[in-house]
């Protein structure tokens, strides 16, 4: 089943999505994952860790450098997933550079042979990833694109047509980041989206907590959450710490 | 030169400026598609940035063909900036090294570097816009102080990035950036070094962009920007081809110029690459290009996606980026601009490359023999030529080499590593 076919059903039921994110390869990261899933999420981000991440704030920057320095790479951490046995698809997140510098064909069948089922690149905007996204497809991979609220209509009517897995809606304007307030040019961002397609959208960037993600799924279909998960994994939580902090995430969504 | 009346693309042809301003030649041809050139360039950005640059696209090609853009840029150039810079022919040096060299005099421009001709033109392309603030990356502080200048002159507010270990050794221009007005941020992140500064410009950015123009430095980053860039600098190699036809009777043998993301390269490369001479791209071999700490990023390096751009890149096996290691701020990039990239691909144009060593020997050489203190970045051309006259340039060659800056800002860094003997 695709993870947009998953997502449709999901939401068909009256549960609001949600994805938290983790960076690979750093710590107990594997084991994380197994606890993540176990509290209620609804598919699993994996971050590849990279040397220049432009859309990224210092948590996720520093987390990525730990990750580098322990040793680190995109194919080692792909590996490692096809070991992981949890019942959510599995998507990665990765800057352009490592999947350009392995070949978008390789990289595409070393995550459908791991078992991920979905990809995120930030910076491949739609109008640069048909190579990748034809690639993708071929290996059953579903690629997910993101919108801002600076795109435009046009683009993103487009951006809908071409995403898969479900449409990442950028809640503000920046990196990311935990932020102490939800910002309305997200949940703007969440109305156009509703508006525009009716595949799952999901919101993500600066959402900290189970209070501010039942606040965005009021006007998507669920929320991502990033760096308050990966922070936690830098104060060096356990997986079983970082699991209850998503519980509360499912909650506040759950009693939304 | 002769000028048709319209372009192939069908817009008019603006007529060289006279009087009021610097002869700017006509525009040159863009890149193909979105922002290709050959295999390299391209727009690999966030969404967040890309309505943006699709904006600035839009600005820059009208205002490029409008004749009252080109004659206020004309006229900043000429009354601000101080073009025509002169082209200097360099007697001792020549028969010092047997050869025939001119020097396109950069140095001698206002801010002290080639930095500032592309600043005026974006500070003009950010006031159409209607936006009120600037940021920009910088390395060795040229570009930094030049954006600071126009955002002085045109009353815009100016962020400058800065790796905090350039904030380092480059002292003196933070000073100035600051006398300016700017505000300097150092950045902490990677290496700390020009690369870091332009991860840091483009985060800003994702935030910042409704109201900021991020005024990129060399030919660079996503397209437009490789484009405009060059588009802006190309004034110093159009005047170049002219004042050296007017000296030599002829196009030089060798055109020379250093690369570091390769701005003043790419403007000198411009006004040549229609003639026959061969073009010459120095980059930094730092401790030389088998020790691995380099800036050589043509001859090292290998097709990657960084700063939103196709290009050559120093990297690991993953493609994760390497730090890049030079003397001078201006060359610690661990990339070049895509356009050199398709003319190192097509062989247009070659890249040599000149060890921190190499540079510090025609810092001085340069000083010594015309009285001209060169930029560490320059110098690096400098000290490549001094290498190869008699060998890769043979006797009696002709040589036109951009001085893309003067070397004020390097006095105190390079006093540290030149011992002049006699206590000096």
């Amino acid at each position: 089943m695709t993870i947009e076919a998953r997502f449709r059903a999901a939401r068909a039921a009256g549960r609001s999505l949600l994805v938290p994110y983790l960076t690979g390869g750093l710590g107990e990261w594997r084991a994380t994952i197994e606890e993540v899933a176990a509290a209620g999420a609804d598919a699993i981000e994996i971050g590849i860790p990279f040397s220049d991440p432009i859309m990224d704030g210092p948590v996720i920057q520093e987390s990525s450098q730990r990750a580098l320095r322990s040793g680190a790479t995109p194919q080692g951490i792909v590996a490692e997933l096809a070991g992981v046995d949890v019942d959510v698809p599995i998507v990665v997140m990765t800057y352009y550079n490592p999947v350009h510098h392995m070949g978008h064909r390789r990289f595409a069948d070393s995550l459908a042979a791991a078992g991920v089922g979905g990809s995120i690149v930030p910076d491949l905007p739609v109008d640069e990833s048909d190579p990748w996204i034809e690639a993708a497809e071929a290996a059953g991979i579903e690629n997910i694109l993101l919108a801002a609220p600076t795109t435009t209509e046009a683009r993103l009517a487009t951006i809908c047509a071409r995403s898969r897995g479900w449409i990442y809606g950028i809640a503000l304007l920046g990196v990311t980041g935990e932020r102490s307030t939800v910002a309305e040019a997200g949940l703007e961002m969440g109305r156009r989206l509703k508006a525009a397609t009716d595949k799952p959208v999901l919101l993500g960037l600066g959402i900290s907590d189970g209070a501010q993600a039942a606040t965005v799924a009021a006007v998507a279909d669920g929320v991502i959450v990033g760096s308050a998960v990966v922070r936690r994994q830098l104060e060096g939580c356990s997986p079983s710490e970082i699991g209850a902090f998503v519980a509360t995430l499912r909650d506040g969504l759950d009693t939304a | 030169m002769a000028f048709p009346s319209i372009r192939s693309d069908g817009y008019p042809m603006t007529a060289p400026v006279r009087g009021g301003g610097v002869r700017l030649d006509p525009p040159g041809p863009g890149p193909v598609g979105l922002g290709r050139f050959g295999e390299f360039g391209g727009r690999f950005v966030p969404e967040t940035i890309v309505a943006a640059l699709e904006q600035l696209e839009r600005e820059f090609r009208d205002a490029w063909h409008s004749d009252a853009f080109r004659a206020e840029f004309s006229s900043l150039l000429q009354h601000y900036a101080g073009r025509p810079t002169p082209i200097t022919e360099c007697r001792n040096l020549s028969e010092r090294l047997g050869i025939r060299v001119l020097l396109k005099r950069e140095d001698l421009t206002h801010t002290g570097s080639h930095k500032i001709n592309n600043v005026l033109g974006q500070a003009l392309l950010t006031k159409r816009m209607g936006k009120q603030k600037v940021i920009a990356e910088t390395g060795a502080g040229q570009h930094g102080v030049a954006t600071a200048t126009a955002a002085a002159l045109f009353g815009l507010e100016c962020k400058v990035f800065m790796g905090a270990t350039d904030v380092e050794r480059q002292a003196l221009n933070v000073w100035r950036m600051r006398l300016l007005g700017a505000e300097v941020v150092p950045v902490t992140s990677g290496s700390a070094t020009l690369k870091d500064a332009i991860n840091d410009a483009m985060r800003d950015w994702v935030a910042s962009v409704e109201d900021t123009h991020y005024c990129i430095g060399s030919v660079v980053g996503p397209h437009p920007y490789p484009w405009i860039v060059r588009e802006f600098q190309r004034v110093v190699g159009d005047e170049a081809r002219e004042q050296a036809r007017a000296v030599l009777g002829d196009d030089p043998d060798f055109v020379v110029a250093c690369v570091g993301g390769g701005s003043n390269a790419m403007g000198t490369f411009a006004g040549f690459v229609e003639t026959r001479s061969r073009l010459i791209g120095v980059e930094a071999a730092g401790f030389g290009l088998e020790s691995g700490k380099h800036g050589a990023s043509v001859s090292r390096g290998v097709p990657g996606v960084l700063h939103g751009a196709r290009s050559l890149y120093l990297q690991d096996e993953d493609g994760q980026i390497l730090e890049a290691h030079s003397i001078s701020a201006g060359l610690d990039y661990p990339g070049v601009g895509p356009e050199h990239a398709a003319l190192a691909g097509a062989g247009r144009a070659e890249y040599a490359s000149a060890t921190d060593a190499e540079a510090l020997d025609g810092f001085r050489l340069l000083s010594v023999t015309e009285g001209i203190v060169p930029a560490l970045e320059p110098a690096h051309a400098i000290g490549w030529l001094a290498r190869e006259a008699g060998g890769t340039i043979p006797e009696g060659s002709t040589v036109v080499l951009t001085l893309s800056g003067r070397g004020d800002k390097d006095a105190q860094q390079v006093s540290e590593l030149l011992d002049l003997g006699d206590g000096a």
